[in-house]
């Protein structure tokens, strides 16, 4: 039995004890990247030698007795969004190509500390802005369970690696439910974590009042493993809680006594595919098998939760995206072909005898910024910087912006009602399984409703982790989401670990060919 | 006045605050550095960085916005002001914008000349916000190349916005001597403004008589004014050419929009300047990376409590209290919070506030103008600080010197006189030992008494005419007992003589 085919908590056990080496265990993980990331392309890149010599020198300091860290020879891959000191951080965009970040982003300064070996950069859509990966500005990735369908997005390729088997832990990032659909997508574990549990710092921003890294995994208790690594206070990001974090991986097992779980009508309603609705139903009666209590809530702000998002997070977008604007680093357009192009509009405009328009001719510094954003951004991130600018452009900030602020309140009170009654909401991650590549690419709009169980955890600033809990007769997973008060990732994890006892859906690996 | 208009001023003053490091990182704030030297991946606008505010601006604005009397909210949040340049590295400028750190406010201010009586000039607002770098535009090499210098790039700076409360440019220079002043005594701001750290935007128009009624102009900002006499300037500018212009174009308010000018202190004329690409519409976001800043009743107590005696307090305590008149009383509190802080001690420690004020705004204040010295300079240079002049006002009251003598003395430690000695002044010198090596002792009464009964036997002629009331020819007696003993105090002979005349 290959290494790779075990749980992330049993490969540091293993190399804790001394039976396995990291050296060995990399090695594994590079070699299974060569077989299929061909075919899957979960990866932007891969850095084999760094990733050895990391795992070569974790190894030597086991053996010499040094202290190590919590992940002490697991390998990690990382979503390209979040920056690292020398290397290329790209967020699968065209206008950060070849920017290398001068500094470490606090996840990532948290992975080096724990002594994981970060094996690779793994896809996305750009600048986080998606549901299917297929926004990269690369390459697409395609979903292990089928080639042909998408691992979800916008962590589509954090999913897709740890379905496939290609690494056993990976972190991404989850704006709308960029974790958690992929991971129901691709069959694995993936959880968001409270806004402010992990620090920002370093996540290169998509919508800064809704970003959030998070782990994805093969189990909870592997998700247990990361999330304990990378939560925590941080000076750097104002936005982070100073709240304790508890040792996930060490309760995990602890299970749940009485839980009570709620299931809103909203969540079972118009919209929802019958395989993920028989799905969570017989996901529930397993809960109930284990003494879970069901109790019928309401989360009536719910439905305005996509007009809500697609409000405030491209507004955010819209400002956290101007600096991408080709002066001070990034990709800048081509200069001299810039000027040429000025002075032949300028000439023609002089020979047409235009005076008007000529008056009204580009700077070169403004034709700069206008060839370097259309020519560096794809159509997605282009479509949410127009809504939001749009939306936050005098005379219509009140009617959107504000408005949408206001809702996203209701949305947040909704759950503090719910979590009166309740411990753990569950519903689906994912109102269907994966679409095909290229199903909804000239359909935005569903696209969009792909995030509709999804953005509310974001809108309200909750932990939301979604684990699978069964297949399409297509034989495409099905995720369900459980949600849980701010900072109560642990009963997440622990109500997540109960049901991944009694199933195995988790354990299934798929068959790429 | 006999201007056919009124003039309606109000000022946008931007003072950077005297912070070790920048609002939102932990970079250096020092003026001169070479160029993006200062700088880190946050102030250069890096992906994925975060701000986290600096405490130590937000209580440097609370400082003075308690000391402007402005409402402190308990609520105050941080905006991303949104437009594109070059200098702007995120693409928005973190500021404040619908709830600002303060509002509401005011500033008393008094003429000097006492052209006009004191008054209250509005404060609108005071905010906090952040710096843009610096673009400087080489055209002398004929390729017009641009440089970005963000070293000031995220650096503290406090928005004091008026009320178009000024009515002249007089008044304007005036708010703003005073603002300055009350900025230098909290030690919020150097205030240097040729490096920057104060910077003054003007809106001003006319409102004019017709015999349709009052019109107003359109208003017009003008930057771009290096100095307060620039910016006196630029306003009368303004408002003659405002007037010129409405005479021949007939526009109000409303009519155009906005003007913005430059103005070129050289030439002595400002210029339209090209408003900044779709400057109109800022797209204001709260900053989602910013936490709001609350602020407790106690903390504002706090503040008020620690501002210590500002200008006009210490105005008014000097005028009331020392009995000084309103002009001296400004003169010495305008000098700044070291001068005043040595005058209160020369007068508390002599005991004679109007003569400690005569030294100190005629005598000290003489040479620090010549030497340009601050009054700390005056001190480590001269040794003469607050004990020694109070020593020297003492000595003159106590009649161990005359007033001339006590000149003498402070004179020669300034080097004002070069007094020939058998032993050199030393800056350590009290009063005592430098009257003992200057020999500025004062003569024996009776060994006076003596001598002056001399020269009267001596002088017969001199006698006789003092006897016939021509008490003018005192003066040659005087010159003689000078000539005896340089130490007599001509008054005293004067005094002497003529009673023993008249026994």
């Amino acid at each position: 039995m290959s290494a790779i085919s075990l749980t992330a908590t049993q490969q540091l056990e293993r190399l804790e004890s001394g039976q396995l080496a990291s050296v060995e265990l990399t090695q594994a993980y590079l070699d299974r990247i060569k077989e299929v990331d061909g075919q899957v392309g979960a990866f932007l890149r891969v850095d084999a030698e760094a990733a050895l010599a990391t795992a070569a020198k974790i190894d030597e300091q086991r053996a010499s007795g040094k202290p190590l860290g919590r992940l002490a020879g697991l390998p990690v891959s990382v979503k390209d969004v979040l920056c690292m000191h020398g290397e290329m951080t790209t967020c699968g965009s065209k206008i950060l190509e070849n920017f290398r970040s001068p500094y470490d982003a606090t996840a990532i300064a948290r992975l080096k500390a724990a002594d994981a070996v970060l094996i690779g950069r793994t896809n996305m859509d750009e600048f986080a802005m998606g549901g299917s990966t297929e926004n990269s500005a690369f390459h697409c990735t395609h979903n292990p369970w089928n080639l042909d369908c998408s691992p979800g997005g916008s962590s589509g390729g954090a999913a897709a690696c740890v379905a496939a088997s290609m690494a056993p832990l990976s972190v991404g990032t989850d704006t709308g439910g960029s974790i958690r659909q992929p991971a129901a997508f691709c069959g694995v574990t993936g959880m968001k974590p409270t806004y402010g549990r992990v620090s920002r710092y370093g996540l290169v921003a998509f919508a800064s009042s809704l970003d959030q890294v998070g782990p994805l995994a093969r189990t909870a208790a592997d998700a247990a493993l990361l999330l304990e690594v990378l939560a925590g206070h941080d000076p750097n990001d104002s936005t982070s809680a100073d709240v304790p974090v508890p040792r996930y991986a060490e309760t995990i097992a602890k299970p749940l006594q009485g839980l009570r779980i709620g299931l809103a009508g909203e969540h079972f309603s118009e919209g929802l595919s019958a395989e993920t609705e028989s799905a969570l139903r017989e996901a529930v009666r397993v809960f109930e098998s284990l003494g879970g209590k069901v109790h019928d809530i309401s989360l009536p702000h719910s439905k305005y939760g996509i007009a809500t998002y697609y409000i405030i997070a491209p507004s955010e977008a819209s400002s956290n995206l101007a600096r991408y604007d080709g002066v001070h680093y990034g990709y800048r357009t081509d200069e001299q072909q810039l000027i040429a192009e000025l002075s032949a509009e300028r000439k023609q405009l002089t020979e047409a005898d235009d005076p008007h328009t000529l008056d009204r001719l580009d700077t070169t510094l403004v034709r700069m910024y206008r060839k370097t954003r259309s020519e560096g951004f794809g159509p997605e991130v282009k479509r949410r910087i127009m809504l939001g600018t749009y939306a936050l452009s005098a005379g219509y900030y009140d009617a959107y912006y504000l408005k949408a602020l206001k809702v996203r309140r209701l949305i947040h009170n909704d759950f503090v009602e719910a979590f009166k009654q309740v411990d753990v909401i569950l519903g689906p991650t994912s109102p269907v399984p994966a679409f095909k590549l290229g199903e909804k690419l000239q359909d935005p709009l569903s696209m969009y409703l792909v995030d509709l169980y999804t953005v509310s955890a974001n809108l309200a600033g909750i932990p939301g982790i979604s684990i699978p809990c069964g297949q399409s007769p297509e034989g495409l997973p099905i995720g369900l989401q459980l949600q849980a008060p701010a900072f109560e990732e642990e009963r997440l994890l622990r109500a997540s670990h109960m049901f991944q006892q009694a199933t195995d859906w988790h354990q299934k690996v798929p068959e790429i060919s | 006045m006999s201007n056919p208009y009124q003039i309606i001023i109000g000022l946008e003053v931007h003072v950077q605050l005297a912070t070790e490091s920048k609002l939102f990182c932990r970079c250096a704030t020092t003026f001169g550095a070479e160029p993006n030297t200062q700088t880190c991946p946050l102030c250069i606008g890096m992906p994925g960085t975060l701000p986290v505010m600096n405490r130590r601006a937000f209580e440097l604005s609370l400082r003075t916005a308690v000391a402007l009397n402005c409402d402190i909210p308990r609520f105050t949040k941080w905006d991303r002001k949104q437009y594109h340049y070059p200098d702007l590295p995120k693409g928005y400028q973190i500021s404040q914008f619908d709830l600002p750190m303060s509002s509401g406010g005011y500033l008393e201010i008094r003429d000097p000349q006492g052209q006009f009586e004191t008054k209250r000039v509005g404060i609108i607002r005071a905010h906090l916000e952040e710096d843009a770098g610096k673009s400087t535009h080489d055209e002398k090499t004929g390729k017009a190349d641009s440089r970005i210098d963000l070293n000031r790039t995220g650096t503290p700076l406090l928005e004091i916005v008026s009320e178009p409360d000024l009515r002249s440019p007089e008044e304007a220079k005036v708010y703003l001597t005073e603002l300055k002043l009350l900025l230098t005594y909290l030690g919020v701001s150097d205030c240097n403004m040729q490096e920057g750290s104060l910077r003054v935007d003007a809106n001003v128009n006319l409102h004019i008589d017709t015999p349709e009624g009052t019109i107003a102009t359109p208003i017009v900002e003008v930057k771009n004014m290096n100095s307060f006499r620039a910016v006196e300037r630029a306003l009368a500018y303004d408002a003659k050419r405002q007037y010129d212009e409405w005479q021949q174009t007939g526009q109000k308010l409303g009519d155009v929009p906005k003007q913005t000018r430059g103005w070129d202190d050289e030439a002595g004329v400002s210029r339209p300047q090209r408003s900044k690409e779709e400057s109109s519409d800022y797209r204001y976001l709260p900053d989602p990376d910013l936490l709001p800043v609350t602020v407790t009743e106690n903390e504002v107590e706090d503040v008020r409590a620690s501002l210590g005696e500002l200008p006009a307090a210490l105005r008014e305590r000097l005028i009331t209290d020392f009995g000084l008149s309103p002009y001296n009383a400004g003169v010495l509190v305008n000098q700044g919070r070291e001068l005043i802080d040595y005058y209160l001690t020369v007068a508390k420690v002599s005991g004679d506030a109007k003569t400690a004020c005569n030294w100190v705004t005629q005598d000290v204040l003489r040479v620090l103008r010549k030497r340009d010295y601050t009054i700390l300079q005056f001190v480590e240079k001269t040794g003469i600080d607050a004990d020694w002049l109070a020593a020297l006002i003492e000595n003159v009251r106590n009649k161990k010197l005359t007033k001339d003598q006590a000149q003498q003395a402070f004179d020669a430690m300034t080097g004002h006189v070069v007094v020939s000695v058998v032993q050199p002044l030393g800056l350590k010198d009290s009063v005592e030992v430098v009257i003992e090596k200057l020999g500025l002792k004062q003569v024996d009464e009776t060994e006076l008494l003596a001598l002056c009964q001399e020269l009267l036997d001596k002088n017969p002629k001199i006698v006789s005419d003092l006897r016939g009331g021509k008490h003018q020819a005192v003066g040659a007696l005087i010159g003689q007992a000078k000539q005896r003993n340089a130490n007599v105090d001509p008054g005293r002979v004067r005094e002497i003589c003529l009673n023993l005349i008249q026994q």
